[in-house]
């Protein structure tokens, strides 16, 4: 499975030496390349830049201060996960033409993806100890100097975090960044897809791709270093005393509702209206109940074969810790950083390629959707078997319980509600999948997102509404979990057995 | 006991092999029964959606249609080979026919499919043949710009005074049909220079229907397109098409290029009878009066059909010569990547 992961890796170093290094030049050194990089990096910049100011604002206003309403606004700014940023994309532009290129696309995919920040950062505060920030008042530090000097060094991880998730969702976002006419690597590999289907002017751009993906990578790692942020004991994650607004109090909340009604109210208000009005639209109960088969089918499908996955990549780094299974587990990881168009691209050449059977069959796309959300589902899972004391096994054997029976009847009831947990998140994540979708779904199979591209991207924006609305539908209980392991209970330290 | 690294793999292999297997077999089981045709079409799909139900009724044969785009579907008929599915292939533009002709897969049309359409829409061999045609068209926002403001020729777009005013969707088989045709006509440099020129001026969408809404609002003086968009919505409700109107080019040039949809029949079908009878109902008068009348809007080639006299009579284009079967997609595509447009 681990070897599933790095084909698209595989095949972009592959490809690369098919190509060679002259042709390979040739097609690297044109002047579109660096038009794409330009605008991949720029707006990648500006993204996580904004993204970063913004979450880190709205968690400290939300969580340190005597804001009126703190968890009614902690779910309002955690909400625009739940629309899928090609939907957002949408709902913009089919409201105001005017938003696209450079402007609209920062706006945009800000407005999508700032709770990546937003979330670990709250996550982060909360469990702070705010006696640090007690002994730093003591020595006379103002609050704002306290923050910057004590608090904002232990938000680094998960500011960083959260601002890799950012760059790594810009580079792999294909459905706004179309839709809002700012071409990136993603999209231009999309476009040659369309016109040269397996040409080598993609995959140099692919190779480009995932040259950046792993740069944010390193970057990350890079910086977060190996400060320790640990302190000898766990402290006490009480509430630190809030701070008194005051007269900010009315220009907080009126920051706060704009950022709600730019990032939920818009795209609300810009749905419910092409629901409404759409002249494009019957509703089109077959063709709307067709597609959300297909999309719970291919969702169930890939669902059940990542968890299954994710077992044997999970059992070996937790229960045979070495380094050969760290390599296996940390590949996997590799393609959580790989976008969609990538994986895409790669399965169908290497599919024409090796095993030609394969292409345009359902299985293919599920495959692809297994080395996508194979991380999420190995985080999870990981979680259950951490927790599954090995001891346990020993014990059933000691009973004279052969191994597959313990397998059954001790380690399966013990990690089974975090496979299912794993199971929906990937499930979830697949419905709303726009890219790979797109370009290895068999001939006549729509999901809910190729139909609400397929509208949208005709303009009929009415008849992409009901789509739109599903998919963010179906996006909604991802959404509430994320919100709910980030709440202080889920995220104490687990005591060992 | 010990599960090694291999044995685990192992495991995850099979089932993920299973898992595929049944996978590929629910896919599989979306179609009842076994078709009398299967039609791959990457012409309009509510087009076919109109027409395939008429054909069942006439034949009783029963139909089943997979829907893609132009190349992509080309490309995996290639790909598919002497095993594929498909009975007939149906394009919007002819550079897609020519990628299967070019495979040597497709099977000479019988007479009958090809007698009631002009020769110059059917290539010498007869291994497909035009059904329909789209003419290519400049669209004014006619606020800023009147008929007397457009260009003579196409190929004007690419000359300094229309820098950020035209918009055009190089990603479309539309407009890289377009291109084949530039390149037919005005050979290999000219184009590349045109090409250059617009990637200079041009503001660049996705799609033909964004190139109209990008007219019509003012956002841009011009844009490349078919005429049948802007016929489409001026009979819808005229939203996107009311501050704008046509320029057809005259006088052979490039921008006066009629693209051809193609229909052909696959050496490989099992169903020779059924495809024959198809295409041939499909170039026949009654299919093309049915096309005329629908919501398409582009032209029928049997000169028997009438188009809705709101669009511009098809005797009154001017086309320029090009040889239905020449056409070089490839070729377009590697000039495009070079202009960076793709």
């Amino acid at each position: 499975m681990a070897l599933l992961a790095l084909v698209p890796l595989g095949y972009v170093a592959t490809y690369v030496l098919i190509i060679g290094p002259g042709d390979l030049w040739d097609l690297v050194a044109r002047p579109r390349i660096a038009e794409l990089l330009r605008n991949t990096v720029t707006l990648a910049a500006a993204c996580m830049s904004a993204s970063v100011v913004l979450g880190v604002a709205l968690a400290v206003v939300v969580e340190r201060t005597d804001l009126p309403g703190r968890r009614l606004w902690h779910g309002l700014l955690v909400a625009p996960l739940a629309v899928p940023a090609f939907v957002n994309g949408y709902a913009w532009i089919s409201l105001d033409r005017s938003v696209h290129g450079f402007g609209g696309a920062f706006l945009v995919v800000t407005l999508s993806y700032y709770p990546l920040v937003y979330l670990p950062v709250v996550a982060m505060l909360r469990r702070l100890d705010p006696a640090l920030e007690e002994s730093a008042w003591s020595l006379g530090h103002s609050r704002a100097r306290t923050f910057r000097t004590v608090v904002l060094p232990q938000l680094r991880p998960a500011l960083l975090g959260g601002a890799l998730l950012v760059g790594l969702h810009l580079l792999a976002e294909f459905g706004a960044l179309s839709l809002l006419r700012f071409p990136t690597f993603t999209t231009a590999i999309y476009d040659q897809y369309g016109s040269t289907f397996n040409g080598a002017a993609a995959t140099a751009m692919a190779g480009v791709l995932v040259l950046l993906c792993l740069f944010l990578l390193l970057a990350e790692l890079r910086l977060r270093g190996d400060r320790r942020y640990a302190r000898v004991g766990r402290g006490a994650a009480r509430a630190s005393v809030p701070v008194e607004l005051g007269r900010w109090r009315a220009p907080a909340l009126a920051a706060l509702a704009a950022v709600v009604v730019l990032a939920i109210g818009v795209p609300a208000f810009s749905l419910l209206r092409w629901l409404a009005v759409g002249t494009s639209t019957e509703f089109p109960m077959a063709e709307l109940t067709r597609a959300l088969v297909a999309t719970i089918v291919l969702a169930l499908a890939g669902a059940v074969v990542t968890t299954l996955a994710a077992v044997p990549v999970v059992w070996l780094a937790v229960r045979h810790r070495g380094v050969a299974s760290t390599v296996i587990e940390r590949s996997t990881y590799v393609a959580n950083a790989l976008p969609g168009i990538v994986v895409g691209l790669a399965l169908v050449v290497a599919s024409l390629r090796l095993v030609p059977v394969v292409y345009q069959t359902a299985g293919l796309l599920v495959a692809a959707y297994a080395i996508l959300f194979l991380p999420r589902a190995v985080v999870t899972v990981r979680a259950g078997l951490e927790q599954a004391p090995a001891v346990l096994d020993d014990v059933s054997h000691s009973l004279g319980v052969g191994p597959l029976a313990t397998a059954r009847r001790v380690t399966l009831p013990l990690i089974a509600p975090s496979l299912g947990a794993g199971a929906a998140l990937v499930f979830l994540a697949i419905s709303t999948e726009l890219t790979a979708t797109l370009m290895l779904s068999p001939i006549g199979t729509r999901t809910l997102a190729t139909e609400f591209w397929s509208a949208s991207s005709e303009l009929r924006y009415g008849a992409a509404a009901p789509y739109a609305l599903l998919l963010v539908l179906v996006s909604i209980p991802a959404t509430l979990l994320l919100m709910r392991s980030d709440s202080p209970a889920t995220q104490t330290e687990r005591v060992p057995v | 006991m010990t599960t090694s690294p291999r044995r685990g793999a192992a495991r995850a292999g099979v089932a993920l092999a299973s898992t595929l297997l049944v996978a590929s077999t629910l896919s599989g089981c979306g179609v009842f029964g076994s078709p009398d045709l299967v039609i791959y079409n990457a012409q309009h799909e509510q087009l076919l959606d109109e027409l395939v139900p008429l054909f069942e009724e006439d034949s009783g044969l029963d139909v089943e249609l997979r829907n893609g785009k132009d190349l992509e579907m080309a490309n995996q008929i290639v790909e598919e080979g002497t095993d594929s599915p498909a009975d007939v292939f149906l394009t919007e533009n002819s550079p897609a026919m020519s990628i299967v002709d070019n495979a040597g897969l497709f099977t000479e049309l019988p007479g009958s499919a090809t007698e009631s359409i002009p020769e110059q829409y059917v290539p010498s061999d007869r291994m497909w043949t035009g059904f329909l045609a789209r003419s290519t068209v400049a669209m004014y926002n006619t606020d800023s710009m009147t008929e007397a403001d457009m260009p003579a020729s196409i190929l004007d777009f690419a000359k300094p005074e229309w820098k950020g005013r035209v918009a055009f969707s190089p990603t479309g088989a539309d407009f890289q049909a377009i291109v084949s045709a530039v390149l037919a006509l005005e050979g290999e440099q000219a184009t590349a220079d045109w090409l250059a020129g617009l990637k200079e001026n041009g503001e660049i969408v996705q799609n033909n229907l964004v190139v109209m809404q990008s007219v019509d609002s003012g956002e841009v003086d011009a844009g490349i397109a078919y005429s049948y968009y802007w016929y489409r919505d001026r009979a819808e409700n005229g939203s996107d098409s009311d501050g704008s109107a046509l320029h057809f080019f005259g006088d052979q040039d490039p921008g006066a290029f009629l693209s051809v949809s193609g229909a052909g029949i696959l050496a490989s079908s099992e169903h020779q009878d059924a495809a024959e009878e198809f295409v041939t109902w499909l170039t026949g008068t009654e299919a093309q009066q049915a096309m005329a009348e629908s919501y398409a809007l582009e032209y029928p080639l049997n000169p028997a059909a009438k188009l809705n006299p709101a669009v511009k009579p098809f005797d009154e284009l001017e086309p320029p010569q090009v040889d239905v079967a020449g056409l070089n997609g490839p070729q377009v595509t590697d000039l495009m990547t070079a202009a960076g447009l793709l």
